[in-house]
């Protein structure tokens, strides 16, 4: 038994331990906002917040959460993702959307830590969250203004 | 060519990754140098073997971030040693690597883990610097960390990040021997002076 809770919400299952925090998300949990991209860590689509940092749960072995908070895009809360999100509409950063949940929580998890980044903070934070779309410039735009907006 | 023999001879001693190497001698091997200080040398170019692998090199770089693999390639995704040896706010070592390997679910290898996982700082970097030159850097508190001989030993024989090398997790080749026996051959390194190869 894994026990672990999710968006503030209790869960236990009774799971191979091998299994992929990603893969309970989505097929157990049925909480399909994060998404699959490469499954080799790559790409960061599958991106959560593991204890308030961010985690790619394709690596990650249920056994692996015991005891951890997950929060995923659907439960994230708090100034900066407000920011973002809102940032993120404002200048309609997605284009096919795939790898944008991940993204989101990436520059989330950047803005948590600092709160007015750099070009090459943002550089170095979303090296590991590709689109395929190439909306980089875009996501960088909006980071930026989603900056602004916590400054105020 | 002499002097074309002297380069050659200079590439080789320099601490890039090497792959003909996948056995270790113990210190035994080294009985009949008679001379203590050549002996010691000796000793220390078979730990050479273990600290130029890329096991060892791809997270002791002299630059920014690490590399990856047996062919030391850059790592993927892109990433930079950061303030702490721990990777970018946003983007730190553990937004991928855990505690433990983690075989992936393509059965295409493995992603690496150990607690801890991070940089070696970087004034205990050596990729590309020559063995004898890390020998110095190695004995150097100012450049390992403020270790005495005894916790450099303690390190190498006896640190779990250091172990990792011989459990790297599948798709990686394993540093030669075992640490058990890179602890012997760092004791008798350290009994007969901590010499260095010339």
């Amino acid at each position: 038994m894994t026990s672990f809770t999710v968006n503030g919400r209790d869960v236990d299952l009774d799971i191979d331990p091998d299994t992929p925090l990603l893969w309970v998300l989505r097929d157990e949990l049925r909480l399909t906002g994060t998404k699959f991209g490469c499954g080799v860590a790559q790409c960061g689509a599958c991106t959560v917040m593991l204890d308030g940092m961010p985690r790619r749960s394709c690596v990650t072995p249920i056994s692996m959460v015991e005891g951890s908070e997950v929060t995923t895009i659907e439960g994230m809360e708090g100034p900066e993702i407000t920011a973002v999100q809102t940032a993120w509409e404002a200048i309609d950063v997605p284009q096919c959307g795939w790898c944008q949940s991940g993204q989101v929580m990436s520059a989330t998890a950047l803005l948590q830590q600092i709160p007015s980044p750099t070009d090459e903070d943002i550089n170095n934070a979303m090296a590991g969250n590709v689109c395929r779309c190439a909306t980089y410039v875009r996501i960088r735009q909006a980071i930026h203004d989603a900056a602004k907006t916590l400054e105020g | 060519m002499k002097h074309l023999s002297a380069i050659f001879t200079a590439a080789l001693l320099c601490a890039s990754p090497v792959f003909a190497q996948d056995s270790l001698s113990g210190p035994e091997a080294f009985a009949d140098i008679a001379d203590e200080t050549e002996r010691s040398a000796a000793i220390f170019e078979e730990m050479g073997k273990v600290l130029t692998h890329p096991r060892c090199l791809n997270c002791h770089p002299v630059t920014g971030g690490p590399t990856q693999g047996d062919d030391m390639r850059p790592h993927s995704p892109p990433v930079v040693r950061g303030d702490a040896d721990f990777g970018a706010a946003g983007m730190n070592c553990s937004t991928c690597h855990s505690g433990q390997n983690v075989e992936f679910t393509s059965d295409q290898g493995s992603i690496p883990g150990h607690d801890p996982w991070m940089l070696a700082p970087v004034e205990m970097g050596w990729v590309d610097v020559p063995l004898a030159d890390i020998c110095t850097q190695i004995k150097d508190p100012e450049r390992n960390g403020g270790r005495d001989l005894e916790a450099i030993h303690e390190h190498l024989a006896e640190d779990g990040l250091v172990g990792w090398a011989w459990d790297p997790g599948k798709g990686r080749t394993p540093a030669p021997g075992t640490q058990e026996t890179l602890g012997q051959l760092t004791r008798a390194w350290i009994d007969t002076g901590a010499a260095c190869p010339s």
